[in-house]
C-alpha cells in the first residue's frame, strides 16, 4: 500500500501532466466529429462577448470595403426585383406567397481562414431563431452551415474546413458531387464524385444542390478553376474557385428551408420501412 | 512575496490571453502563419516554482485559448505538454544548477536563451499542429507551420522577453 502511495507521490507531475493531456485529446477528437455537445466552442458568453466588443472596434477599418460590398448586392437585388415585377404584375411585399426560405441576417465577428479546421463566430444565436444546420451565406456565395449555439451567438463550420461537407452541383447540367477542402488554399474548394461523363470545362458555375436541405437550390459557390480525371476511378478532381472572399466576410445571411424538416421525417420514414 | 508573484502571474495569464486572441490569432503572414505568444507564460514561470501548478495553469491557458478559437483541447495539449518537459528543457539548457535557483532567464547567455526558448516552441507548436491537422497525409504541411509558426513564436518571445523581462527577473 506504501509502496502505491510512494509511487503516486513520486509521479504527481506525471499523472497530472497524463490526466489533463489525455482530457485534451478527448476535448480535440470530439471536436472533430461534427454535432457532438461540444464544451469548448468559440459561440458561448465568454469569448462571443469579448469578440463582439473587439468587432464593434474593428469593424470601422474596412467600413468602406463593406459597404460597396452591400450596395453591389443591392444594386442585384433591386435588379432582379424589378425584372421579376415586370413578369408578376401582382408582386409586392405584401403578398408574398408563403415562402418556402426564411433569412436571419447576421455579422461575422471572427474569422478564422488559415487553420485546417475553420470557423466563424456570429452575433445571432438561439434566442433570435437561428438553429443548427442552418445554411450560411455572404452576398457573393456559399459561407458554411452552423454548428454549434449559445443564446446569443453561433458558431459556423466555415466551407474552409476538412470536415466540412457540401452537396455541389453544375449549374448546366444536374451532375452533383460533395464539395470538400484539402486545407491548400482559402480560395479554392475541391469538388468530388463528379461522373465522368459529365461535361467539365473551365468556368463552369458550381451552386448548391437542394438534395441535401440545408441550402436551397441554385446558392453560388465559384467557378472550375482546373480538372483532372483520377487515376483510378472514374470521377473527375476539379478545383472551384470560391466567389466568396472568404478571408473578409462581414454580413452573412442564415437560410433554414422550411420544407427541411418534413423532407427529413420523410427520409427517416422510408429508411425505418427498409 | 508570494502573493506579488500570483499577481504577476494571473495580469500575465489575461493579458496573453487577449492578445493572442484578438491581435496575434489574426495576423495570418503568408496567408497561415500565425505566433502563439502565450507560450511567454510557461518560458518566464519561476524556474523553481512549484511544477504541478505551472502543468495545470498551462492547462487553463491552453484551453482558454481553445475556447476562443473553437479548437477542442489543441492548446490545451501542447501547453500541458511543454508544461511537463520544461524540467527536462531547463536542465540541458541551463545545466543542473537551474533548481538551487541560482541561474535567471534575462541573466542567462544568449545560446542558453536560445536554446531554452526554442525547445519550449518547438516542442509545443509540433503537439498543437499534430493535433490540429490529426492525418499522417498531411506530415509536410505539419512540419512546415510548425516550423515557419515556431520561427515567428521564437522572435516575438525574445522581443517581449527583452522589453518587459527585466521586471520579472
Amino acid at each position: 500500500m506504501q509502496q502505491i502511495i510512494y509511487f503516486f507521490l513520486r509521479n504527481k507531475n506525471f499523472l497530472l501532466f497524463f490526466v489533463l493531456f489525455l482530457i485534451s485529446l478527448g476535448l480535440t477528437i470530439n471536436s472533430h466529429s461534427y454535432h457532438t455537445n461540444q464544451f469548448v466552442d468559440s459561440a458561448n458568453f465568454v469569448s462571443g462577448g469579448i469578440y463582439s466588443l473587439k468587432s464593434s472596434v474593428t469593424d470601422y477599418f474596412d467600413l468602406k470595403e463593406q459597404n460597396s460590398k452591400l450596395a453591389e448586392e443591392n444594386r442585384l437585388l433591386q435588379l432582379q426585383l424589378q425584372n421579376l415585377k415586370v413578369q408578376v404584375p401582382q408582386l409586392d411585399s405584401e403578398n408574398l406567397p408563403d415562402s418556402l426560405v426564411s433569412i436571419i441576417g447576421a455579422k461575422v465577428i471572427n474569422n478564422s481562414y488559415s487553420k485546417t479546421k475553420n470557423q466563424l463566430t456570429i452575433n445571432k444565436g438561439e434566442k433570435e431563431g437561428v438553429t443548427i444546420d442552418m445554411g450560411v451565406i455572404s452576398p457573393e456565395g456559399i459561407v458554411g452551415i452552423v454548428s454549434h449555439l449559445s443564446n446569443h451567438y453561433a458558431s459556423v463550420q466555415s466551407i474552409l474546413n476538412t470536415n466540412s461537407q457540401v452537396v455541389a452541383k453544375f449549374k448546366k447540367s444536374n451532375h452533383f458531387g460533395t464539395l470538400v477542402w484539402n486545407a491548400q488554399n482559402p480560395g479554392e474548394v475541391q469538388l468530388k464524385e463528379i461522373p465522368r461523363v459529365a461535361n467539365v470545362a473551365l468556368g463552369d458555375t458550381i451552386v448548391t444542390d437542394g438534395r441535401s436541405t440545408i441550402f436551397p437550390e441554385g446558392i453560388l459557390i465559384g467557378t472550375v478553376k482546373d480538372f483532372s480525371i483520377e487515376e483510378v476511378g472514374d470521377y473527375y478532381n476539379i478545383n472551384v474557385r470560391l466567389f466568396t472572399d472568404m478571408t473578409s466576410v462581414k454580413h452573412v445571411y442564415l437560410l433554414s428551408r422550411k420544407d427541411a424538416q418534413e423532407i427529413k421525417e420523410l427520409e427517416k420514414e422510408a429508411e425505418d420501412v427498409e | 512575496m508570494w502573493n506579488n508573484e500570483l499577481l504577476k502571474n494571473a495580469g500575465r495569464f489575461v493579458l496573453l490571453v487577449l492578445v493572442q486572441v484578438l491581435l496575434l490569432d489574426h495576423i495570418n503572414f503568408l496567408g497561415y502563419i500565425n505566433p502563439y505568444l502565450y507560450v511567454f507564460f510557461m518560458v518566464v514561470y519561476p524556474l523553481s516554482g512549484n511544477k504541478g501548478l505551472l502543468i495545470f495553469l498551462s492547462f487553463l491557458l491552453g484551453l482558454t485559448i481553445d475556447l476562443f478559437n473553437g479548437s477542442g483541447g489543441i492548446h490545451a495539449g501542447a501547453s500541458v505538454f511543454i508544461a511537463w518537459v520544461r524540467p527536462f528543457v531547463l536542465k540541458y539548457s541551463f545545466g543542473v544548477s537551474y533548481e538551487y535557483n541560482t541561474v535567471k532567464i534575462n541573466s542567462a547567455s544568449f545560446s542558453q536563451q536560445l536554446v531554452y526558448i526554442m525547445s519550449l516552441v518547438f516542442f509545443h507548436h509540433l503537439v498543437l499542429f499534430s493535433l490540429e491537422i490529426f492525418n499522417a497525409q498531411q506530415i509536410l504541411l505539419l512540419l512546415k507551420s510548425t516550423l515557419f509558426s515556431g520561427v515567428f513564436t521564437t522572435l516575438l518571445i525574445f522581443c517581449t522577453l527583452y522589453l518587459f523581462g527585466r521586471e520579472h527577473s
